[in-house]
């Protein structure tokens, strides 16, 4: 499995831009929206956290089709489907090195972000945390809908659109963790502890329908 | 057909499509007809009872709002059952039944959105108010259209069943998260205002035509389900007969 | 040590490609399906190898201690249409991953990178991304992921696709070597391979008489 893991950052980092465009899509919201709302400093403060954590959503979904199309296309994925370890250890593998290569820099990103959104140290140093804490999530329960699309042709929006709700208690639990650190009246650990539930959730459910998928896309 | 009788005698008949269009056929008659008996009774329940002495004649819009949300919940329920259905019995049907549901889940939610809307403008002055409620159900909504866009997009439909089926589970068990994260982000930023869509407190004579609402608008939908299958079955048999054309003329070759 | 399939039938997309496939492979045999194109061929191969359930009938394989608790697909190893290799990665970095990953534990001995390349006469070239390679250069590297790691039987799917006469001649003196070190193979093909100790399983056409479950 260690060989998977490796095998597939090699591949995210060689391989056209998967994760690097991630990042340039990340940007490129964040760098938009001040265009839209106006360069007022306070409000894009205020905003900041959030436009952050959308941003990143959005980067993190639109990359999530990578994770077993090319798979499917060159045929590794049926010598994954027949080896014996249990399909769900595969998926699990694969989507942390789908993490590791799309996610971490994503919240490793926010910082210089977090800059152009006026962000104050406080603000920018948990909204990396929670990130760093729900980018995980996202990209296990994405995995269902990656391995639910990989049959279609142009699967890659269908992903995003299936996804997208299931991912929104996590944009909601790490917003609000972000904010409550930054405006102290507010608690900052139940939002922040339920972020920390959901990946752990997700962690488990993710894989295992994930591989229920690929099992029935096989054909 | 070679078998002679036709009759329902085990569940599992069920599972050939040819018993089960038999068994449609003779019970959406009588299915319509109790269903549009309860919707002349409940309608008439509903413009005969008194007006909410606060908000006035729009809370007769409640009657068609909270069982429309009912039955949006209620279909996606349905949804899942069919959908453990496909995926641990291999039910040839369980994947028509949640195949033709999840249209009639999108209607349900938008009815329960554009009456949740109607009947906000009168007490908030807007269109649209983002409570928690109303938010649950737009979510809803939009995994309702992800479905269906991903039951258009697959045309393989045994491949597909399954596969949308997952979907359809992984959605189910996320809905609780989702209600309550919804919830959990609606009070972290309430509003002043504190009112909520079904009025302070229902009194019994509400309950009344509230109920018989609830039961059409149940029966409604198994009314509409049952022809949805049947459709869907009709559907599947052309395609059926067409891939078969298409082999046996491969096959005189 | 044997493999057994008894009445297999299977459905694709809805139409029943064949019915009644059966056969028996013990050690050193080799199962050549031949047929028309959609006769079923693949579909066979790929219901042996466990990607699609059959409609009827089952696949049982039993090892040499006589134990049958192992799925056939995880002591398969299996060549289809498509080379299972990453473009972005080099003919080393390929067969060194499918090398560890498909690692099944047995002490069984397995060949190394270069020694695998050597075997399918391309031993100069492992340092060279994939991508760059011919259709032929890559359809011979694919076949030497068998090399590498060890499995009991093989599937498979027009191994010789793209090749030329000389690597035709190369691969059946692989699969021979496979044999005679007591493996079974299963091969789809529309040349002749000119194995020994080969049975031949001829695939008709099936004209989907038998009624499917939306059939009227």
């Amino acid at each position: 499995m260690t060989a998977l893991f490796l095998r597939d950052l090699k591949l995210s980092v060689r391989a056209g831009g998967g994760a690097l465009i991630g990042i340039l899509f990340f940007l490129t919201i964040v760098a938009v929206v001040p265009f839209g709302v106006g360069p007022d400093l306070n409000l894009l403060s205020r905003i900041g956290p959030a436009i952050v954590w959308i941003s990143a959503l959005l980067a993190a979904l639109l990359g999530l089709d990578r994770l077993f199309q090319a798979e499917r296309d060159d045929g590794s994925l049926d010598l994954m489907l027949m080896h014996e370890t249990p399909l769900v250890i595969t998926v699990f593998v694969k989507c942390l090195a789908h993490w590791t290569a799309s996610g971490l820099p994503l919240a490793l990103a926010a910082p210089l972000l977090g800059v152009f959104m006026n962000m104050t140290e406080t603000a920018i140093g948990v909204t990396m945390l929670t990130l760093l804490v729900g980018s995980p999530a996202i990209t296990f329960i994405g995995a269902v809908g990656a391995a639910v699309a990989v049959a279609l042709p142009r699967g890659g929006l269908l992903v995003s659109i299936l996804v997208l709700p299931l991912t929104i208690p996590i944009l909601i639990f790490g917003v609000s963790a972000t904010y409550a650190a930054v405006h102290k009246p507010t608690p900052f650990l139940p939002p922040f502890l339920m972020l920390i539930a959901l990946t752990l959730f997700f962690a488990v459910i993710g894989p295992a329908a994930t591989a229920l998928a690929l099992r029935n896309t096989s054909d | 057909m070679s078998e002679a009788s036709l009759a329902i005698s085990r569940f599992s008949d069920l599972a050939n499509p040819t018993r089960f269009l038999a068994l449609a056929e003779r019970v959406i008659p009588w299915v319509s007809g109790i269903t549009v008996l309860c919707f002349i009774s409940g309608l008439y329940l509903c413009f005969s009872t008194e007006g909410d002495y606060q908000q006035g004649e729009t809370v007769r819009i409640m009657y068609i709002h909270v069982p429309s949300a009912w039955l949006a919940m209620m279909c996606y329920t349905v949804m899942s059952v069919s959908a453990i259905g496909t995926l641990v019995w291999r039910h040839p049907l369980a994947d028509v039944s949640s195949r033709s549901a999840a249209p009639l889940g999108a209607t349900f939610t938008v009815v329960a959105l554009v009456t949740g809307s109607l009947w906000g403008k009168p007490m908030w002055g807007t269109w649209w108010v983002w409570d928690a409620r109303l938010t649950s159900m737009f979510i809803l909504l939009l995994m309702y259209l992800g479905l269906m866009a991903l039951n258009r997009a697959m045309d393989d439909p045994s491949k597909a069943a399954r596969v949308t089926a997952v979907l359809i589970v992984v959605g189910f068990v996320n809905i609780p998260i989702i209600k309550f994260s919804v919830d959990w982000w609606n009070t972290l930023h309430q509003s002043a205002s504190v009112v909520r869509l079904d009025g302070p407190a229902i009194d019994t004579e509400f309950l009344r035509p509230l109920a018989v609402m609830a039961v059409a608008f149940t029966l409604l939908f198994f009314t509409l389900h049952i022809m949805a299958m049947r459709n869907e079955i009709w559907r599947r048999r052309i395609a059926s007969q067409r891939r078969m054309a298409a082999r046996m003329v491969g096959r005189e070759e | 040590m044997y493999l057994a399939a008894e009445n297999l039938a299977a459905r694709r997309a809805g139409d029943l490609i064949f019915v009644n496939a059966s056969f028996r492979l013990t050690r050193g045999e080799a199962l050549i399906l031949t047929g028309h194109n959609g006769s079923g061929k693949s579909t066979l191969l790929r219901v042996v190898a466990g990607f699609l359930l059959p409609e009827k009938g089952s696949v049982k394989f039993s090892d040499s201690q006589g134990r049958t608790d192992r799925r056939p697909s995880e002591v398969c190893h299996y060549l289809g249409h498509r080379n299972a290799m990453k473009n972005e990665l080099t003919v080393a970095e390929n067969l060194r991953f499918w090398r560890s990953f498909l690692d099944d534990g047995s002490q069984a001995p397995t060949a190394s990178i270069e020694d695998a390349a050597e075997a399918v006469g391309l031993g100069s070239i492992t340092h060279l991304p994939f991508g760059y390679l011919s259709a032929g250069q890559q359809r011979r590297f694919a076949f030497a992921k068998l090399l590498v790691a060890h499995r009991p039987i093989w599937i498979l799917d027009e191994p010789t696709a793209a090749l030329d006469t000389n690597a035709d001649r190369l691969f059946t003196a692989l699969i021979g070597e496979h044999q005679k070190n007591g493996g079974i193979v299963l091969a789809a093909t529309h040349q002749s391979l000119g194995l020994r100790n080969v049975k031949e399983l001829h695939m008709k056409c099936f004209a989907g008489v038998e009624t499917e479950v939306w059939g009227a």
